[in-house]
C-alpha cells in the first residue's frame, strides 16, 4: 500500500496533473454555479477534453477536480439565491439562504467550503484504508458474480428511489439495458435491434444520451418556468460576515465528523450518492440536536448548513470506492466517469489497482490535492463567485443547449446524433414530467455490455442457466436483488395499512 | 389517466415489440454453428422484454401503492400552456435547424445563428451585444475543438471552404 502511495505521489504531483485539478476545480466550480449544469452535465461535457488527453490518470484527475468543484459550485447558487443546481445541493439551501437572507452569505459560504473540505477529505482517507480491503474481497468474484452483483447495484437503484417510485426506477433500468443492446456488440458479431438504420449500427452514443437525459431536460425546465433559474432574485447580494467564530466552529466540528463518515458509507452504497447522503446528513443532524438549536434548522443554523455539505462530499469520495474496485458506478456522474475510463481503454475493477496502480493511487492522492485546492481558491473568490450567477438567462439557455448539441457532435462527428440528441431530449423531458427518474436509464445503458457480457460468460462456462446455482454466492446475491427490489414497496404497503388502521401490531 | 401509467403503457408496446424480434425473428438469422452455443444473441433481450413487461404492466395496472407526494418547484405538466411551451418548442425546433445546417454552412455561421437567435426567442433584443458574444463564443469554441484538440469542423459555408 506504502509503495502504491509513493507512485501515487510521484504521479499526482507532476506539473501537468496539478494542473488539470487546479484547471477542473476552476471549470467545475463556475460552470456548476450555473443552475441546470449539475457535476454530470459538466463530466460529459468535460470528456471529450480528457479523453483527447490520451493519459487516464490525467484524464481521470481532471475529471474527478471537475466533480468536487461541481458540487461545490452547487452548493453556492443554492446558498445566494436558493437555486440548487444539483440535486446534492438541496440540502444546503434549507438553511443556507436563510443565512444568506440574513446578510450573512459569506459566512454561509466559508462554512459550506470548509464543511466540503473536511467532508471530502475525511472520505479520502477512508477510501485510502478501506478500498483496498474491497478490492481483495472483489477479486474472489467470477463472471457469475458479477453478473448478480451488477443485478444487486441495479435493483439497489431502483430500490433506493424512495416509495412509490421503485417500479418506475425499474422501468428506467431496463429501458437503460435495452437501450444498450441496439447495435453491433462485440460478443456476437451481428447487429440487433437496428432497424436497418446504418447510424444505430454503433449503437446509442453515450455522451448523446447522457446529454439528452440530463442537460436538455433541466435546459428545458429553465425555458419553461423563468422562476425556476432565480431571475427575479438575481440581484447581486451583499456579502458580509466572511468569518466564523471559535464557538461556532466549535460546534460545528463535531457534525462534520460524523456526518463525513455516514455520508461516506452512504456513497459507498450503489444508487444511494450525495443527493441521499445530504438530506439524511441534515435529517440526522436535526433530530439529534438540542431542543433549542433544533428549532433553528430551516431558519439558519450553521449547522443545517455544515451537515449537507460535509456528507454529499464525503458521499462524492464514497461512490469513487465501488467504481474503482468493482467497477460498478453508484451513480450517474460515477457512471459517465466509467464511461470515460472505458473509452481511454481503462476497465476498472479489481484488477485497477493491480494492473495500473499508478491510475488508482494517483486518483487517491489527487482527491487530497483537489479538496485542498478548492478550499484555496474558494475562500478569497467568494465575493467574486456570486458575479457569475447574473449571467442573464437569455443568454445561458443557449448556451446550455449548444454546450449539449457540441458535446454530441464531438462525440460521433456525426449530424445526426443532433437530431437524435433533441428526439431523445424530447423524450426525456417528457419523462421527468411524468416523475420518472432518469439516472437509472443512464446507469442500466452503460452496465448493459458488461452485464451481458458476464452474463453470456456464465451461461457459456456452465453450458446453460445452471451458473445460477452452481455458487451460493451467486444464488444469494440474486435473491438480495429480488428482495431490494421488493421490499420498499412491501414496506410501503404495510404503512399505509397501518395507518388507515387496518393492520395493526407488527 | 395520469401521464406515468400512459407512459408505462407506451413502454409496453415497446417491449411487446422487443420481445416479438427477440423471441421470433432473430433467431433465424443465425448461423447454423451458433446454434450450439448455450447463449444466443437472442438469450439476454428475451429476458429483458420478460422483465419489461412484467414491470410496465405493474405501473399500468398501478399495483405499487404510491405515497409519494409531488415534488418542490417541478413542472406541472397538465397545465403546460401555462409556461412558457412556445418558447420551448420554437429552441428545439432551433436546434433540429442546427442539426441540418451545421454541415452545409459551416460551424462559425450555424453557431453564431444558433446562439443569437436562441437568445431573440428567449425575448433578448440587445442585438449589438448578441452578435459579439455570439461571434467570440463560436469562434473560441471552434479554436478549442478543431485546432486544438484537432477534430475537424468545417469552418466555413460550403462554398468558401
Amino acid at each position: 500500500m506504502l509503495e502504491g502511495i509513493l507512485i501515487g505521489l510521484g504521479t499526482a504531483f507532476s506539473i501537468t496533473n496539478i494542473l488539470m485539478v487546479v484547471g477542473g476545480c476552476l471549470i467545475g466550480t463556475f460552470i456548476g454555479m450555473l443552475p441546470g449544469l449539475g457535476p454530470m452535465s459538466i463530466i460529459s461535457i468535460m470528456i471529450p477534453v480528457a479523453i483527447s488527453l490520451g493519459d487516464p490518470s490525467a484524464a481521470l484527475i481532471l475529471l474527478a477536480g471537475v466533480y468536487y468543484g461541481a458540487i461545490f459550485g452547487g452548493s453556492t447558487s443554492s446558498i445566494l439565491i436558493n437555486a440548487p443546481g444539483v440535486a446534492s445541493t438541496v440540502a444546503s439551501s434549507f438553511d443556507g439562504y436563510p443565512l444568506a437572507r440574513a446578510g450573512k452569505a459569506g459566512k454561509a459560504l466559508t462554512v459550506a467550503a470548509i464543511s466540503s473540505f473536511a467532508g471530502g477529505s475525511i472520505g479520502a482517507i477512508l477510501l485510502m484504508i478501506f478500498a483496498p480491503a474491497l478490492a481483495s474481497v472483489a477479486l474472489l468474484f467470477h463472471s457469475a458474480e458479477y453478473f448478480a452483483l451488477m443485478v444487486v447495484g441495479l435493483s439497489a437503484i431502483a430500490a433506493f428511489a424512495g416509495s412509490g417510485q421503485v417500479g418506475k426506477a425499474l422501468l428506467m433500468t431496463l429501458l437503460g439495458l435495452i437501450m444498450a443492446t441496439v447495435g453491433e456488440g462485440a460478443l456476437f458479431n451481428m447487429p440487433r435491434f437496428t432497424g436497418g438504420i446504418q447510424d444505430l449500427q454503433s449503437g446509442f452514443g453515450f455522451i448523446t444520451l447522457a446529454m439528452a437525459m440530463f442537460a436538455m431536460p433541466e435546459a428545458i425546465f429553465l425555458v419553461l418556468d423563468p422562476s425556476r433559474s432565480g431571475g427575479e432574485d438575481g440581484k447581486s447580494q451583499e456579502i458580509k460576515e466572511l468569518r466564523i467564530t471559535k464557538a461556532e466552529a466549535k460546534s460545528i466540528a463535531p457534525v462534520i465528523g460524523r456526518q463525513s463518515i455516514q455520508g461516506f458509507l452512504i456513497g459507498v452504497l450503489p444508487g444511494a450518492g450525495a443527493t441521499i447522503a445530504s438530506f439524511l446528513g441534515y435529517a440526522v443532524e436535526r433530530n439529534i440536536a438540542p431542543k433549542d438549536e433544533q428549532e433553528q434548522f430551516g431558519k439558519g443554523s450553521i449547522k443545517g448548513l455544515a451537515a449537507p455539505e460535509s456528507a454529499n462530499n464525503a458521499a462524492c469520495t464514497g461512490s469513487f470506492v465501488p467504481l474503482l474496485t468493482l467497477g460498478i458506478p453508484g451513480s450517474g456522474t460515477t457512471a459517465i466517469l466509467l464511461g470515460a475510463l472505458i473509452a481511454l481503454n481503462v476497465s476498472p475493477g479489481p484488477r485497477l489497482m493491480i494492473d495500473n496502480p499508478s491510475i488508482f493511487w494517483a486518483v487517491i492522492i489527487s482527491m487530497y490535492l483537489g479538496n485542498l485546492i478548492l478550499l484555496i481558491l474558494n475562500l478569497p473568490l467568494i465575493p467574486y463567485i456570486a458575479k457569475v450567477l447574473s449571467v442573464p438567462r437569455n443568454y445561458l439557455i443557449p448556451f446550455i443547449l449548444f454546450f449539449t448539441l457540441m458535446g454530441a457532435y464531438i462525440g460521433q462527428n456525426n449530424a445526426t446524433e443532433l437530431l437524435l440528441l433533441t428526439g431523445m431530449g424530447v423524450v426525456a423531458t417528457i419523462l421527468r414530467f411524468a416523475d420518472y427518474p432518469l439516472a437509472p436509464a443512464l446507469i442500466g445503458f452503460i452496465l448493459g455490455s458488461m452485464l451481458e457480457d458476464n452474463f453470456a460468460r456464465s451461461m457459456q462456462l456452465a453450458d446453460g442457466i445452471g451458473f445460477i446455482f452452481d455458487r451460493p454466492m451467486t444464488l444469494g446475491l440474486l435473491v438480495l436483488a429480488v428482495i431490494l427490489v421488493i421490499l420498499p414497496s412491501y414496506r410501503a404497503r404495510r404503512a399505509k395499512a397501518r395507518a388507515e388502521g387496518v393492520a395493526d401490531g407488527d | 389517466m395520469a401521464l406515468d401509467r400512459v407512459i408505462a403503457l407506451i413502454f409496453l408496446l415497446i417491449c411487446v415489440v422487443y420481445g416479438y424480434n427477440a423471441y421470433f425473428v432473430m433467431d433465424e438469422l443465425l448461423p447454423p454453428f451458433m446454434r450450439n452455443n448455450p447463449i444466443w444473441p437472442s438469450t439476454f433481450p428475451k429476458v429483458l422484454s420478460a422483465l419489461g413487461i412484467l414491470v410496465s404492466l405493474t405501473i399500468v395496472l398501478g399495483i405499487e401503492k404510491s405515497n409519494h407526494t409531488a415534488e418542490v418547484a417541478e413542472i406541472n405538466y397538465r397545465k403546460l400552456t401555462e409556461y412558457k411551451l412556445g418558447q420551448a418548442i420554437s429552441l428545439l425546433l432551433l436546434m433540429v435547424f442546427y442539426a441540418f445546417a451545421l454541415r452545409p454552412i459551416g460551424f462559425l455561421v450555424s453557431t453564431t445563428v444558433f446562439l443569437v437567435a436562441g437568445s431573440a426567442i428567449l425575448g433578448e433584443r440587445r442585438w449589438g451585444i448578441m452578435i459579439i458574444v455570439s461571434v467570440i463564443a463560436a469562434g473560441f469554441v471552434w479554436y478549442l475543438v478543431d485546432q486544438v484538440l484537432g477534430i475537424f469542423m468545417r469552418p466555413l459555408p460550403w462554398f468558401l471552404s
